[in-house]
C-alpha cells in the first residue's frame, strides 16, 4: 500500500480502537508530554512545544496547532516492551509457576525514530541468546505508530547515532505531520499497518506531500541539538579507563539513576521475592534496577564498583561500546533524554568528546 | 526465569557455614552438565543464587557446596532431606578437562574454590591415564574450614594425585604450611609449556596463581579462571554479571586468563 495523507488522526485512533488495540499517544501531563492512554484525538498536546536542556525540561507554547511539536517524551516505549515490575513465578507449596502475564493490544501513537532504533537494540537484548517468551509476546502485541521528528530537542543526537530522525524500519506506520494545510501523511510499514490504514478515510500522497515530507525530516536533521562523534568508540572508550575525565565526571554524578531509568535501552534488572502473610504462596518479580545502585555489583560484603567513577565509567562504556560486544549495536541511539533528565545536567556527548 | 522443583536428596555439613546438598528433580531426569557450570538455586519466598556443582550424585543428581553467607545460602543451607528447592540450570561455560589429556594439569582452589573444582578432579581420577602429572594445590582459612579431606586424602592415595593444603591461620596441631595458596606452586612438579591449569577461588588468589603459572611458562590460554559476579538471571539479560565486555552467565564464569587478564588488572570493572 502507498501512502496517504489524512486531515485529521481522529479516524486512525477510530480504527485502532476499532482493531483491538487501547492506544497510548502523547498527553500533557505532570508539566510534561507523558504517554497515556486516549480516547480521542482531542487530548493530543496541540500548539504544545518543550524546551530541552541539559537537566531542564519545560513546555512552551507554539503558534500552531502541531501535535508532534515537541521532542522526545520522558516516556519511551520501554514502559511497555519491558514494564518496570513484573510477577514472574508463583510458589504454592512445592509448586512452582510461571506467571504468564497478559501482553496487551496497545498502539503506541507518536514514537520517534529514535524510539524504534531503541526497540530494535531491546530485541536483541531480550530475542539474542536466550530468547524471552514473555518479552516477544509483548512485543508482537504492540502496534507503532511512529511520527518523523520535526522538530529536534535540545539535547537530541540521533543524527550522529544515526538512528533518525526519520523512521527507517520497525514501524507499523510512519506518519509525518505537515503544515499549511495541516495534514498528516502516513505511510504504511507493512499488512498489519496497511490493514489498519485501510479503514481510515484517505486521500492519495501526491508528490508536492512527500517533498514536504522529506524537507521535515531534512530540516529536522539540520537542527540537532547535540553532536557527537562515535566513530572507532568500541576501541578508544573501553581503552579510556584510566582518563582524568571519569574523575571529573563522577564528582558532578549524583548516582541518582535517573539517566538510566529514562534510557529507552537500559535493560538491567533485579528480582524480589515476597510471600504472602500465611507464607503458602511466595512471588518473584523482576523490577528496572540500575548500574549507578552500589548493591548492584555486591559480592562478598562490598560492591565491586564502589566508587561513582566506576559506576559512571561501567554506563558511558556499556552504552557506547561494551554493548556492541554482547549485543551487537550501539546502547545509545541519541534521544537525549539522560541529558535533559540529569538533575546536574551531565551530557554524555560533551563527556565523550573530552574522554576521546 | 521459573524454577523446577527438587528434592533434597541428601545434606552433608561439611563445616560450621557450609553443606553439601545433593538435588533431584521431582519429576523427570537431572540434566546433565559439566564441571564449572552452576544453578540458580532459589529459596521459596527468599531468593535465587548462583552454586555451582560440587559433584554428580549415582543418579545425576546435581550436587552443590553451599556457604551461608546471607539470606538466601542461609535458608538453602538449613534444608533438610525431603525438603523441595527451586533450580534453573546448568548455565555458564565449563572446564575442559578431556583437552588437558596428555598435559600436566595443576589443580589451584581457595577455600570454597575447592567445590566447583571437585567435579574437575574428579573426572580428572576416572581417567587418570590420560593425564601426565596431575597437582592439586588448595588454600584455607584455618584447619578447620577445609573443604572434603576425605577426599583430598582419597584423591592423594588412589589416584596418584599430588596434593598440597595450606592454611592461613594454623593450630596446634596443624602440621603442613602456612601462607597463600601461590607457596604451593614451589611445592609441585610440572612442565610448563605442557601444563594446562584450572584454578578458582577469590579473584586476588586467582590472579596471583595465574600470574605465577605464566611467569613460570605455562601459556595463559591454558590457565583457567571460574570468575565471580552478582548474578540475578543467569541468562544474559539482567546486567548484573558484567566484566567489560563479557555477561559473566553466558561467556563465563570459566574464561581462560589469555581473555580476562587485562579486564581483571582494571580496578572497579
Ligand atoms: C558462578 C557462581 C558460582 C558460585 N558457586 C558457589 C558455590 O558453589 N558455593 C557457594 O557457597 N557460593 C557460590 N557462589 C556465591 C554465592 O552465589 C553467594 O554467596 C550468594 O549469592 C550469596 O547470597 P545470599 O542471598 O545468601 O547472601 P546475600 O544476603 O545476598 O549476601 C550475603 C553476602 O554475600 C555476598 N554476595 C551476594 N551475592 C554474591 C555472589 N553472587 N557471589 C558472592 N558473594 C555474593 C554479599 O555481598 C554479602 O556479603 C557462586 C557465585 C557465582 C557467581
Ligand atoms: S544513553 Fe541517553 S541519549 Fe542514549 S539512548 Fe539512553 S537516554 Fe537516550
Ligand atoms: S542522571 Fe546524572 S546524576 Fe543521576 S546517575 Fe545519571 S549521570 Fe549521575
Ligand atoms: S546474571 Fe543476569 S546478565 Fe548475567
Amino acid at each position: 500500500m502507498d501512502a496517504v495523507v489524512t486531515p485529521s488522526l481522529a479516524p486512525l485512533i477510530t480504527a485502532l480502537r476499532a482493531a483491538g488495540y487501547t492506544v497510548v499517544g502523547p498527553t500533557v501531563k505532570d508539566g510534561a508530554v507523558r504517554m497515556a492512554e486516549i480516547e480521542s484525538a482531542a487530548e493530543l498536546p496541540a500548539g504544545v512545544g518543550d524546551a530541552q536542556e541539559p537537566g531542564a525540561y519545560r513546555l512552551t507554547e507554539r503558534d500552531d496547532e502541531m501535535i508532534f511539536g515537541y521532542a522526545a517524551s520522558p516516556d519511551s516505549a520501554k514502559r511497555w516492551t519491558q514494564p518496570p515490575r513484573l510477577t514472574l513465578v508463583r510458589a504454592r507449596g512445592e509448586e512452582f509457576e510461571e506467571v504468564e502475564p497478559e501482553a496487551p493490544r496497545v498502539a503506541l501513537l507518536g514514537l520517534r525514530a529514535c524510539d524504534l532504533a531503541a526497540i530494535a537494540v531491546q530485541d536483541r537484548v531480550f530475542l539474542g541468546r536466550h530468547p524471552d517468551g514473555a518479552y516477544r509476546r509483548r512485543r508482537e502485541a504492540l502496534f507503532l505508530a511512529a511520527v518523523n521528528c520535526a522538530v529536534p530537542g535540545g539535547t537530541c543526537f540521533c543524527a550522529s547515532m544515526g538512528t533518525g530522525p526519520k523512521a527507517t524500519a520497525g514501524y507499523d506506520l510512519a506518519i509525518t505531520e505537515l503544515a499549511s494545510p495541516h495534514r498528516f501523511l502516513i505511510e504504511p510499514g507493512g499488512d498489519r499497518g496497511a490493514a489498519v490504514l485501510a479503514a481510515v478515510p484517505h486521500g492519495p500522497a501526491t508528490d508536492c506531500d512527500h517533498a514536504a515530507a522529506l524537507e521535515v525530516s531534512r530540516t529536522a536533521a539540520a537542527h540537532m541539538g547535540r553532536s557527537v562523534d562515535v566513530s572507532g568508540v568500541q576501541q578508544w572508550l573501553p581503552a579510556a579507563h584510566d582518563h582524568p575525565r571519569w574523575a571529573d565526571v563522577a564528582s558532578r554524578c549524583l548516582s541518582c539513576t535517573n539517566c538510566t531509568m529514562i534510557c529507552p535501552t537500559c535493560f538491567c534488572t533485579t528480582m524480589e521475592d515476597i510471600t504472602d502473610l500465611s507464607g503458602d504462596v511466595a512471588e518473584r518479580s523482576e523490577r528496572w534496577d540500575s548500574c549507578f545502585t552500589l548493591d548492584f555489583t555486591e559480592l562478598g560484603g562490598a560492591p565491586v564498583r564502589g566508587t561513582a567513577l566506576a559506576r559512571y565509567r561501567q554506563w558511558l562504556t556499556h552504552k557506547f561500546a561494551t554493548w556492541y560486544d554482547q549485543f551487537g549495536v550501539s546502547g545509545c541511539v541519541g534521544c537525549g533524554r539522560c541529558v535533559t533528565w540529569c538533575p546536574t545536567g551531565i551530557d554524555v556527548t560533551e563527556e565523550l568528546t573530552c574522554i576521546r | 526465569m521459573t524454577p523446577a522443583p527438587y528434592r533434597v536428596r541428601s545434606r552433608r555439613p561439611d563445616r560450621a557455614d557450609t553443606v553439601t546438598l545433593a538435588l533431584e528433580p521431582l519429576r523427570g531426569p537431572s540434566p546433565a552438565f559439566l564441571p564449572g557450570q552452576f544453578d540458580m538455586l532459589y529459596a521459596r519466598g527468599i531468593g535465587e543464587i548462583p552454586i555451582s556443582m560440587s559433584g554428580r550424585g549415582r543418579t545425576g543428581a546435581h550436587v552443590h557446596t553451599i556457604r551461608a553467607v546471607g539470606a538466601v545460602s542461609d535458608a538453602l543451607c538449613r534444608a533438610r532431606p525431603g525438603d523441595v528447592v527451586g533450580l534453573r540450570g546448568p548455565f555458564g561455560t565449563s572446564w575442559d578437562v578431556p583437552a588437558a589429556a596428555g598435559r600436566d594439569v595443576v589443580v589451584a582452589a581457595g577455600g570454597l574454590g575447592l567445590a566447583p573444582l571437585r567435579t574437575v578432579v574428579r573426572e580428572l581420577a576416572a581417567h587418570r591415564r590420560r593425564y601426565g602429572r596431575i597437582s592439586v594445590i588448595a588454600g584455607t582459612r584455618t584447619p578447620m574450614t577445609l573443604l572434603y579431606p576425605r577426599e583430598l586424602t582419597r584423591w592423594r592415595l588412589a589416584h596418584d594425585i599430588d596434593v598440597h593444603v595450606t592454611v592461613d591461620h594454623p593450630d596446634q596441631d596443624w602440621p603442613g604450611p602456612v601462607g597463600p595458596v601461590t607457596r604451593l606452586i614451589d611445592r609441585i612438579v610440572f612442565e610448563p609449556r605442557r601444563t594446562t591449569a584450572f584454578v578458582c577461588g577469590p579473584e586476588a588468589m586467582m590472579c596471583a596463581v595465574a600470574d605465577d603459572l605464566v611467569r613460570r611458562g605455562v601459556p595463559p590460554a591454558r590457565v583457567v579462571l571460574s570468575l565471580e559476579r552478582n548474578m540475578k538471571c543467569a541468562v544474559g539479560r539482567c546486567g548484573h554479571c558484567q566484566l567489560g565486555p563479557l555477561l559473566l552467565c553466558l561467556d563465563g564464569p570459566v574464561l581462560d586468563y589469555r581473555r580476562v587478564a587485562g579486564l581483571l588488572s582494571v580496578r572497579e570493572l
